[in-house]
This record gives C-alpha cells, sequence and structure tokens, in this order.
C-alpha cells in the first residue's frame, strides 16, 4: 500500500511537533524515520497509524483521505517501542488478540485462528512458546511476540516505534534481520523510528530524516550518507568532522585547513569531513597524531590540527605504522554548507 | 524471619489462642449450642452477607472512582482524593452515627426513600450502607496504583489490532486489574466481617434480625459470659480464615502470568 502524508502539521501544547511534513511511501518498501529525540518521528509514526490526528494536512492510505480515521479502521500493525504485550494473556492468545475480536462473519474459526498463530510462531521462530505467558519470555523474544501479534491481522501497513531500543546489542542485530526477513516475507509495507542511524542505514530502502518537526532529506541509505542535503543530515548521519570557518574564492578555510568549496554561498561555513575521507597527502595541512589504534580492519587516528582542532580519521589496517608523529593530510571529499 | 516470627506471635498468635482456650472451657455439647443457636446463625449469616454484599458493591464504585482518580483531570480532585481516605480516618462511631442520623426515616436521605418504601436504617440494608461507607478506600487504594502502572500503550495496542474501547476494557483492563481487585475485595470484606462501631448506630440491633455477630460478642462480654463470646469469635476467626484462605488462592491463580 502507498502511503501519503501531505502537509502534516500537529503541535502539542505550544510546541510544534511536526511542522509541515509532506512525505510519500511505495507500496511493500522498508522505510525508517530517522531523527533525534524531539524530532518528531514517532509522532509521524502515531499519526500514520491513527492514535494521533494532525491538527493540520492529510494522510492517505492508496489515495484514500483516512486522515481521521480510527487506527481499528486503518489496519496497521504497531509494534510499541516497550512491547506492551497483554501479560495477562499466553503468547497465543496475544497474536489471536486482533482475529478474536473480529464481529460476527469476519472473526475467523477457531481452528482458523490457530493455524495463524502457528504460522506466525513459525515465521518469528517462537515455536512451541505459545502456552507461556509474556513474563516467561526475554526481551527478544517478547519484541517478536509484538511483531507477529501486528502481523496477525494482516495490516496494510506494518508500523514499529524504536522497535529494537530496549534491546542489548547482540540481540538488536539479530532482530534488525529477522525484521528485513519478515518484510520480505510478506512484503508489507512497512516504516519503522529509530534514533540509530547505523540501524536505520543497514535495515531501511529509504531513510527519511527528521529534525525539529521537519524532513530534512529521504532517499537510500547510499544517497543519505553519501550526499547529505543540509549540514544537520551530515552531522547526524554517519561520522564526521566538523569545522567552523570561512568561505571565500570557492575555497573553505578554518585554520590551517582548506576545503574545496565549490557553489557554496561566501561568508561563514560548517564544513564536514567522513574520517575516512582523510588520507595520508604530501601536499595538504600537517597534524599530529595522538593516538592510532586498530580494531579490526580499520586504525582509528586521533589527531589535532596545527590550530589545535582534534581531528579523527579512519584509515586502513596496513597504515596504522605510518600514522606516527607529524603527518600531512589532506580531505578527498568535504561536506560545506553555508552558516 | 526470627523478628517477624516474634512480633507476629504477639501482636496475632498469642490472641489469637487465648480466644480459642477460653472457647476450650466449656464441653464441646455447650460450645456446638452456643455457636449454632439460632440467634448466633442470624448474626452471622448478617455479617458475613452484609460485608459480602458491600465488598461487592465497593468493587464495582471503588474501580470506578480509582479510573476517575487515575484517568481524568477535573476541578475538586485533590478533596475527592482526600475524602476517599475519609473512612480509614474517621472514628467509626462518628461515621455510625452520621449515617443513622442521614438515612434514618426522617433523615435527610431516609425522608426521600421512605416515600419510595426503601427502609435504610435499623435493618440489614443500613448495615451494609455502613459497611459500604468503611470498605470503599480499601478497593481504591489498592487498584488505584495499578491502574496508574497500567501503560496506556496497552490499551492503544488492542485498539490498533481493531478492538472496540467495550472490548479493550472487558479483555484487557479489567482483567490486568484483576490481581488488585481481588485483593482490594478481601480487605474491605475482612474489615466488614469485623465492623463494630460504624455499624451498631444504623444497624437497630434487633436479634435475629440486625444483630451482627460483634455486637453479639459484646453482648454476651457484658453478661460476664466470656467463653460464650469467646465461641462466636472462633467461629468467626474460621470462617473468616478459611475464606481468606480461598481468596488468597484465587488471587494466586488471578497472578499466574506475573
Amino acid at each position: 500500500m502507498t502511503i501519503s502524508i501531505r502537509s502534516v502539521e500537529k503541535k502539542f501544547g505550544r510546541y510544534p511537533a511536526l511542522n509541515k511534513v509532506d512525505l510519500e511511501i511505495k507500496d511493500g518498501e522498508l522505510l525508517a524515520l530517522l531523527g533525534p529525540s524531539g524530532s518528531g518521528k514517532t509522532t509521524l509514526l502515531r499519526t500514520i497509524a491513527g492514535l494521533e490526528f494532525p491538527d493540520a494536512g492529510q494522510v492517505l492510505f492508496d489515495g484514500q483521505d483516512v486522515t481521521f480515521a480510527s487506527a481499528a479502521d486503518r489496519r496497521v500493525g504497531f509494534v510499541f517501542q516497550q512491547y506492551a504485550l497483554f501479560k495477562h494473556m499466553t503468547v497465543a492468545k496475544n497474536i489471536a488478540f486482533g482475529l478474536d475480536v473480529r464481529k460476527g462473519k469476519d472473526k475467523p474459526s477457531k481452528a482458523e485462528i490457530a493455524q495463524r498463530v502457528d504460522d506466525l510462531l513459525k515465521l518469528v521462530e517462537l515455536d512451541g512458546l505459545g502456552k507461556r505467558y509474556p513474563s516467561q519470555l526475554s526481551g527478544g523474544q517478547r519484541q517478536r511476540v509484538a511483531l507477529s501479534r501486528a502481523l496477525a491481522v494482516q495490516p496494510s501497513v506494518l508500523l514499529l516505534d524504536e522497535p529494537f531500543g530496549a534491546l542489548d546489542a547482540t540481540v538488536r542485530k539479530s532482530l534488525r534481520k529477522e525484521l528485513r526477513r519478515v518484510h520480505d516475507a510478506t512484503g508489507v509495507t512497512t516504516i519503522f523510528v529509530t534514533h540509530d542511524q547505523e540501524e536505520a542505514l543497514e535495515l531501511a530502502d529509504r531513510v527519511a530524516i527528521l529534525n525539529k518537526g521537519q524532513i530534512e532529506q529521504i532517499g537510500t541509505p547510499d544517497q543519505v550518507h553519501d550526499t547529505p542535503e543540509t549540514a544537520f543530515v551530515c552531522g547526524f548521519v554517519g561520522e564526521a568532522n566538523s569545522f567552523e570557518g570561512q568561505v571565500g574564492g570557492g575555497q573553505f578555510t578554518a585554520g590551517s585547513l582548506r576545503l574545496p568549496a565549490g557553489g557554496v554561498r561566501e561568508g561563514s561555513a560548517t564544513a564536514y569531513v567522513r574520517p575516512h575521507d582523510f588520507v595520508l597527502d604530501d601536499g595538504g595541512f600537517e597534524v599530529r597524531v595522538e593516538r592510532a589504534h586498530v580494531q579490526g580492519a580499520l586504525t582509528t587516528v586521533n589527531a589535532v590540527a596545527q590550530d589545535g582542532r582534534p581531528i579523527e580519521i579512519s584509515a586502513s589496517r596496513a597504515e596504522a605504522a605510518r600514522f606516527q608523529g607529524t603527518v600531512k593530510i589532506a580531505a578527498r571529499k568535504a561536506h560545506v554548507y553555508a552558516a | 524471619m526470627g523478628v517477624t516470627l516474634t512480633v507476629l506471635s504477639l501482636i496475632v498468635l498469642i490472641p489469637l489462642s487465648a480466644v480459642v482456650l477460653k472457647a476450650a472451657d466449656q464441653s464441646p455439647a455447650e460450645f456446638w449450642a452456643v455457636a449454632t443457636s439460632q440467634r448466633s446463625l442470624a448474626a452471622y449469616r448478617l455479617s458475613f452477607g452484609a460485608a459480602f454484599v458491600a465488598a461487592v458493591i465497593n468493587s464495582i464504585f471503588g474501580v470506578l472512582t480509582a479510573w476517575a482518580l487515575v484517568r481524568y483531570e477535573f476541578p475538586g480532585k485533590t478533596l475527592i482524593n482526600a475524602l476517599v481516605d475519609l473512612p480509614f480516618a474517621l472514628p467509626t462511631a462518628v461515621a455510625g452515627i452520621a449515617l443513622a442520623t442521614l438515612y434514618a426515616p426522617n433523615g435527610w436521605v431516609g425522608q426521600f426513600l421512605t416515600p419510595l418504601g426503601i427502609k435504610a436504617a435499623y435493618n440489614p440494608v443500613g448495615v451494609t450502607i455502613a459497611l459500604i461507607f468503611i470498605g470503599l478506600p480499601f478497593v481504591v487504594r489498592t487498584i488505584e496504583p495499578v491502574l496508574r502502572d497500567a501503560a496506556e500503550d496497552v490499551e492503544e495496542a488492542a485498539a490498533s489490532l481493531g478492538a472496540n474501547r467495550i472490548d479493550t476494557i472487558l479483555r484487557i483492563v479489567l482483567p490486568a486489574l484483576a490481581p488488585a481487585w481481588l485483593t482490594g475485595f478481601a480487605m474491605a470484606f475482612a474489615r466488614g466481617v469485623g465492623e463494630y462501631g460504624s455499624v451498631i448506630f444504623i444497624a437497630g440491633n434487633m436479634p435475629y434480625k440486625s444483630e451482627i455477630a460483634p455486637l453479639l460478642i459484646i453482648i454476651q462480654l457484658e453478661q460476664f459470659e466470656y467463653a460464650r463470646a469467646a465461641t462466636i469469635a472462633v467461629v468467626m476467626l474460621a470462617v473468616s480464615f478459611t475464606m481468606l484462605l480461598v481468596i488468597n488462592a484465587i488471587q494466586a491463580w488471578a497472578r499466574r502470568f506475573d
């Protein structure tokens, strides 16, 4: 199903949570809403779900206006950050709930419900745990139950609010793969909220980056990482060294650092350079290496420029030995934004 | 553990065993005759029956009160909140006299009930009214914290799965409250069974009709029939203890998911 968000606005008191947001979500895609806390990403997700209603603007599902339709009428599957499982029900009852509350001829037979529950438990690799209560499961297992409960109603769209936020790193990694697998198996349009850029870049087909209630950029993980359109995106997505300086004559200058800055308005500006975009270059500027440590295939170098500015450089493992004392480096690529 | 046992023995076990010992002063036949006399049976029936009815009524209105206090903001909320605790603090005799005055046939409330053919004082109805008053805070104060902790995202989850509001309350909210609810019910019931001060003013205290078991004990004491008083006490003790055990068992079952 396609979803269109058209100039949606939402205020909580005087605080604008969403400020004229436009967003088109394609059928069957896996989209991440990425942003810092307070950026409006969860509000946007809840507006799509019908758990919040916008002050202005429209929400369309397949071209149909559902702006003020209730969550129940939208057929969305929503997975909450804290799972929101029904703790007095077994896992199987939790998953069956959405089918169980249907009325009249819409309600599947007991056997059909049991079959569906079984299928879903298999899908999320929880077979055999149907009779347990949520309190008897680990965090990761609870989140899988929440996921299959949302999928049980065959939702037209699956919405997940920080689905892995409360889990430890290992479980988080495996659940990410799981979500991707489930998405690919079901083909359901999926939107998830996260503040973890690594998670968004790894998992999503497209990433929408929110800041202060607005979408700063939307694109594939490569696009937002490699060609960030705004300073915020550049700083938020991926690691970056940031420099405050001046642009003049197509060049950005900050102390001894010089970077190409074609097409950027003259005056004060901010430049971002990814750690892996700094390379050893005899024509470059001097930095003093404070620490170079090898981690897996990479060397992370903490250096200081002549004016005392700290710079982080990421190089290959083999180059570790060359980062010693004072070295000359240059930026292969920089993102410069007028202030 | 040792401290707990010592305190529990001094405060609870020793006085209770003294009651049993006192009752054992009589022969088993005498004990049985007092325990099962028509007057005693009528008193048990009233005490346990009225306490049960009052606890049931309190369970319903206690949940509504707790719900209103947790979920809604309204003017005077702080005042209402304090009022709920009043039955805890008020001397029970004061409550009894106030209720009797209000519900007597010529009282503020009673005068409107009399034309409807309802007699709300000096009979079992009056006893129940007093016990409702006494028991309400037990239910409200046990349900309230559980309701406050109940995350609203669970209700949103139910709604997003297609449940309407009634389904959500009946199948999600109330079942999750069940253990606390039973605790509140048990406490209101236990308090009602033992209540004396607030009841005797409104009960009318007619033997066989509106005489509660605690009053019967007092009457026996005043006539220096200590063994008879202890006999009735032992019966009440046994019945109350059994009922609380049963309620605890139901509670354990209701908590199976924790």
